[in-house]
């Protein structure tokens, strides 16, 4: 209206929000979530590497 | 008992030899925490997992969170607006931060699914989420301290809540100056010291054996029990 985007202003944009029923979450915060999830499971599947064996 | 070994073999023969507080404290804690307790060599094969690397790696990320904060500390609360480096750096502290918490979580769920309390450890547990309530009121005052439109928003809708539950006289989130000093002082502080004994009651029960483990295991059995401590480790 007054030529001022939201992004001038340094507003934070809306973001993107998927839903599902009762259900809701942003983007962002679903990426960190399946970021853990992933490295979770990688922890327990992947061998430990062997460094020097003592004795 | 040879006197060279002196204050191990005191302690090893009891508290009974000293009679002053310090040399009791000395004694307890060399019974609780003997040094090769506190900077073992090795650890058991069932640690060789990278489920545990995941404490570390959160200690590891608090490490930068202090030094990055520090540095944006000691340039004050604008430079990281009107610098290029200050930018940079405030990044880093932000992505610092989101992997704390990453690893602090899977760190969590590792626990969990170990139940790794057992055995008289837990205060082990109750000092890790301790650590983890203590991040999450640091972490909030940070965003506090942004000084954007977001920060704005979050201390307005922030201030209602805790002026309902009465102490935004004491904390008060519209107060930068204040908000700031939690942030850098206070706050990492506190969060320093819990971690830190968290890590130290590790080191005093040792790993928690895998649950599947039988407590006959050979490497699970140390080489002289101590029944004081040993005992509790039974439970
Ligand atoms: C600031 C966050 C935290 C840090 C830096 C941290 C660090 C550590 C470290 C370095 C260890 C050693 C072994 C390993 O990493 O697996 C450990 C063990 C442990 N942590 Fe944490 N921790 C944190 C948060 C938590 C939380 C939130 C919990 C659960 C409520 C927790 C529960 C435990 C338990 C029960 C152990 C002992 C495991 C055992 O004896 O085998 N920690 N922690």
């Amino acid at each position: 209206m007054l030529g001022i985007k939201q992004a001038d202003a340094g507003m934070p944009d809306t973001g993107i929000y998927f839903q599902w029923g009762d259900f809701l979450i942003q983007f962002g915060n679903l990426v960190v979530i399946a970021t853990m999830v992933v490295l979770f499971i990688l922890a327990l599947v992947i061998p430990f590497p062997h460094g020097k064996t003592r004795k | 008992m040879t006197a060279d070994r002196g204050p191990v073999s005191a302690a090893e023969d009891g508290e009974a030899r000293f009679s002053t507080w310090t040399g009791k404290t000395r004694g307890w804690a060399l019974r609780r925490l003997p040094p090769d307790k506190l900077l073992p060599e090795g650890q058991p094969s069932y640690v060789s997992s990278w489920i545990y690397v995941f404490g570390m790696g959160a200690v590891a990320a608090f490490v930068y969170i202090l030094g990055s904060g520090a540095v944006l500390a000691l340039n004050g609360p604008t430079w990281f607006h009107v610098s290029g480096l200050g930018r940079f750096i405030n990044s880093t502290h932000l992505w610092s931060v989101e992997l704390f918490f990453m690893f602090m979580v899977i760190h969590l769920w590792g626990k969990f699914w170990m139940a790794a309390w057992r055995g008289g450890r837990a205060l082990t547990w109750i000092t890790g989420m301790l650590a983890f309530v203590v991040s999450i009121v640091t972490a909030f005052t940070g965003y506090l301290l942004q000084t954007n439109f977001d920060s704005q928003w979050i201390a307005f809708q922030a201030k209602d809540a805790l002026n309902a539950v009465g102490v935004g006289a004491w904390f008060n989130v519209a107060d930068l100056g204040q908000i700031l000093m939690w942030h850098i002082t206070l706050l990492p502080l506190a969060v320093a010291v819990v971690v830190a004994l968290h890590v130290v009651l590790v080191r005093m029960h040792g790993v928690v054996p895998p649950l599947e483990a039988a407590t006959s295991d050979a490497q699970l059995r140390s080489a002289a029990p101590i029944p004081a401590v040993d005992g509790e480790d039974m439970k």
